[in-house]
């Protein structure tokens, strides 16, 4: 794979545009239609975690053994994380058809009985990547009704370390448009489209660019944002990993528009496959003269460097961005000046999200009215939302602007796991907030959300059940900012200690009374009092809770009693004598503790003393019996 | 000069050699080397201070600031518990504990035999997998506390060869 990438025309040589992409189209046709099967092995960082690469492996064994002549290419993540590992199958005969959960055992039998069979092995499927008479496709999923896949189009899809997949699928045929347009001409078509930005500022990214061009000063640069820092968010790691050229091409059109010389992609440190991806990428596109000197023979020349982070959360701050590339601690600075006027070097400079630069290429393709037509209000396009937590289809979803949070939880998401019962969504990570059930009609924009107590952010979603407490949750919340403050204002660096305390006292039943009115009172104080945003937002959980949670705060405080059975200070594991069945010995054997005995009866009991409250015995009772539960307070166990 | 530290002069001036003096490289300069060193030692520090032309304290600054760089050297075998959103309301922080307890240290230590250190994340973005763990750099998903017993038993028999071997 990406052998053309390596092998193309020496640089300066300039190969036409369209001579590269003819190329390329007929490389993709021979891989798809040359009559060979073709195996694709979805292998970004959630298929390796739930084993792609022994099933990648596996396959190519089996073809080995089997001595079969087919295509396998590695392609990045489609969005159906549950279903991890993904593989699909294209095979003459057959629609492509895309298989769930593979192990190594079932990736054999795919190979012996489909590629080397005639038995596409219906057990295994997921869908059809398109409409036919055999399997459903992922177009019949209710989900795809709410679905609107532009920025993710090729994710699952190409193989991202081989850029001629990307140009064959369309790709840096923007660019080559853009090049042939005024720089003012990009700029007003990407206001018209009412493009905003995705890292959750919002902020209209046709302004920040002509910002940039207007402003004195060189050389100018270009920043994408991919410190996706924000915990329960992994949207931009998919397309860096899966896309990375989207993201380039976006960026190349950003240069050219903002009068930029230079460009830096950041990527954050604890994701070193998409560092590879990006990687990779850039080298193919410089080989291609799609970035550096004269550009596709134009008079633009743009260069792009990949800055890889450091692990530190507040380096998703333009401003502390920017510091952490000069060499600096990742301590943000005051605003204005904006980076478009005064950024990297004290030279202007645009800022963009990921997902902000994926969209542009679809804008100068289809064009600023066809972007402004999808979303709602003053939200337009579509946006990202990585779902998780205790929804039962987690993964990636691209929806359209103006989609209610219950469309998606719900019906992309397919609803709660374990039929339990919805309880709230963290949206927005640390700076966001958590919405009820009540809110769960809300459109999802820029706006509904914040006037709800939440905010967009990046696109981070954990869906929370019965079983959650959300005090935990802002205790949790609270806690990473504060490990993650910089340090430099005061108020959110020992603000956010206090609350962290307080909050840790509540949830270990030592709470007292007015800790409520004094944590409303720091979450003003740290508002009022930082620069930042991670200051700025810090106390969102926090208020967030109150405002829809009160209720739990005071049975912590007043019964110091965990309604939903999840902090540890305040529950007990106990097993009911008359569910537990004499015969069965599940809970001892897996009690990593060994806190449970038999009795003379054989009836199992924890011993107290010893007992983490890990819960593992809980998980092992078979549910016919249930004997295990939890109770709040601890005191309520018979003694 | 012990070979301790005549390794890590070579190492450095292997590094700074292929790079720019520029503040703006101190980062990659140090990403680089820890990927080589496993660590920054404080020698190495001083040194690309001196190369830098910077004062030895800015380095240090930026060093400690970042959760990625260390100070220490790293275990054979590295363990990261990620504790985002998604993971610790799926349990990782009992997770964590189960680590804790195996292990017999807490982030950021290492055991005394230096085969592990053990840390925390602060999300490796595989929510879909909550909760996780990162074992040598490979993501595992859904690791509970009895998983952590079977993810530790491969690296049992390792061991013991060596130890083996050493006798």
């Amino acid at each position: 794979m990406g052998k053309t990438g390596d092998s193309g025309p020496p640089q300066g040589g300039a190969p036409a545009f369209p001579e590269i992409r003819s190329r390329a189209l007929a490389r993709w046709h021979k891989l798809w239609d040359s009559g060979k099967p073709l195996i694709l092995v979805g292998t970004a960082t959630c298929g390796r975690a739930a084993g792609a690469m022994e099933v990648l492996r596996a396959i190519k064994e089996e073809l080995g053994r089997q001595d079969l002549d087919c295509s396998v290419v590695e392609v990045g993540c489609m969005g159906h994380c549950y279903a991890e590992p993904i593989v699909t199958i294209s095979k003459p005969g057959y629609p492509p058809i895309c298989y769930g959960h593979v192990n190594e055992v079932i990736a054999g039998r795919l190979v012996r009985e489909f590629i080397a069979g005639d038995d596409p092995c219906l057990e295994f499927v997921l869908g059809a990547l398109e409409e036919n008479e055999l399997v459903p496709s992922f177009s019949d999923f209710p989900r795809a009704r709410f679905e609107r896949r532009i920025i993710l189009k090729n994710c699952g899809y190409i193989d991202p370390t081989d850029i001629d997949h990307y140009l064959a699928r369309g790709g840096y045929a923007a660019l080559a448009k853009a090049l042939g347009m005024p720089p003012e001409e990009i700029i007003s078509e990407v206001k018209s489209a009412g493009l905003r930005g995705r890292g959750g500022g919002g902020f209209p990214t046709g302004e920040k660019w002509e910002t940039c061009l207007r402003s004195p000063g060189r050389p100018k640069y270009v920043i994408c944002n991919g410190d996706e820092g924000d915990p329960g968010a992994f949207m931009d790691r998919a397309i860096l990993e899966s896309d990375p050229h989207s993201v380039i091409e976006g960026m190349l059109i950003a240069g050219y528009a903002s009068g930029a010389r230079h460009g830096y992609i950041y990527v954050r440190a604890e994701y070193p496959l998409a560092v590879a991806r990006v990687r990779t990428a850039l080298r193919q596109a410089r080989k291609l003269n799609l970035t550096g000197k004269n550009i596709l023979g134009s008079n633009f020349s743009f260069d792009i460097r990949l800055f890889s982070g450091s692990g530190a959360f507040i380096c998703g701050e333009e401003t502390a961005l920017i510091a952490s590339i000069e060499g600096k601690p990742g301590i943000p600075r005051y605003r204005p000046p904006y980076p478009a006027v005064k950024g990297l070097n004290g030279k202007p400079t645009v800022i963009n999200n990921v997902k902000t630069l994926a969209c542009v290429r679809h804008i100068i393709e289809n064009g600023a009215g066809w972007f402004a037509g999808i979303g709602s209000g003053k939200s337009k396009g579509t946006a990202v939302f990585a779902l998780a937590g205790k929804v039962v289809s987690t993964g990636l979803a691209e929806v359209p602007m103006g989609t209610t949070l219950r469309q998606l939880i719900f019906d992309v998401g397919s609803g709660i796991t374990g039929g339990k019962r919805f309880k709230a969504v963290q949206v927005g990570g640390p700076s966001g907030g958590c919405l009820p059930e009540s809110a769960l009609d809300l459109p999802i924009d820029f706006d509904s959300l914040q006037a709800a107590g939440a905010m967009m952010g990046s696109g981070g979603m954990v869906v929370l059940d019965e079983d959650d407490c959300m005090v935990e949750l802002a205790r949790y919340l609270t806690e990473f900012t504060q490990r993650e403050s910089c340090g430099k204002c005061t108020l959110c660096r020992l603000g956010t200690k206090q609350m962290q305390e307080v909050l840790g006292e509540i949830t270990a039943g030592k709470g007292r009374p007015g800790d409520i009115d004094m944590l409303i009172e720091l979450a003003e104080d740290i508002k009022a009092g930082s620069l930042c945003g991670l200051g700025k937002t810090a106390p969102n959980p926090v208020l967030s809770t109150l405002r829809y949670f009160r209720d739990e705060y005071e049975v912590h405080l007043k019964e110091g009693r965990c309604p939903a059975l999840m902090c540890r200070d305040l529950i007990a594991y106990y097993i009911i004598p008359e569910r537990c069945e004499r015969s069965c010995d599940a809970c001892v054997g897996t009690c990593t503790m060994e806190a449970i005995s038999t009795d003379k009866k054989r009836i199992k009991v924890i011993d107290q003393e010893k007992c983490v409250k890990c819960g593992t015995c809980l998980d092992a009772c078979p549910p016919q019996y249930s004997a295990v539960v939890k109770l709040s307070p601890p005191d309520r166990v018979p003694a | 000069m012990t070979a301790e530290q005549t390794h890590i002069e070579r190492e450095t001036g292997k590094v700074l050699s292929r790079m720019g003096r520029k503040k703006g490289d101190l980062v990659p300069i140090l990403q680089q080397l820890q990927q080589r060193l496993g660590y920054l030692p404080r020698q190495a520090m001083a040194e690309i201070a001196r190369s830098l032309n910077i004062p030895e304290m800015d380095v240090y600054g930026v060093v400690t600031f970042y959760n990625q760089f260390r100070l220490t050297p790293p275990g054979r075998h590295s363990i990261r518990v990620c504790l985002g959103t998604a993971c610790h309301m799926k349990g990782g922080y009992i997770t964590l504990d189960a680590w804790k307890r195996r292990l017999d240290i807490g982030p950021g230590e290492i055991t005394p035999d230096r085969e592990f250190d053990l840390d925390t994340v602060a999300c490796v973005g595989c929510c879909a997998m909550a909760p996780v763990t990162v074992v040598d750099d490979k993501a595992q998903g859904e690791v509970t506390p009895t998983r952590v017993d079977g993810i530790l038993l491969p690296f049992q028999p390792e061991k013991e060869k060596e130890d083996g071997k050493d006798r």
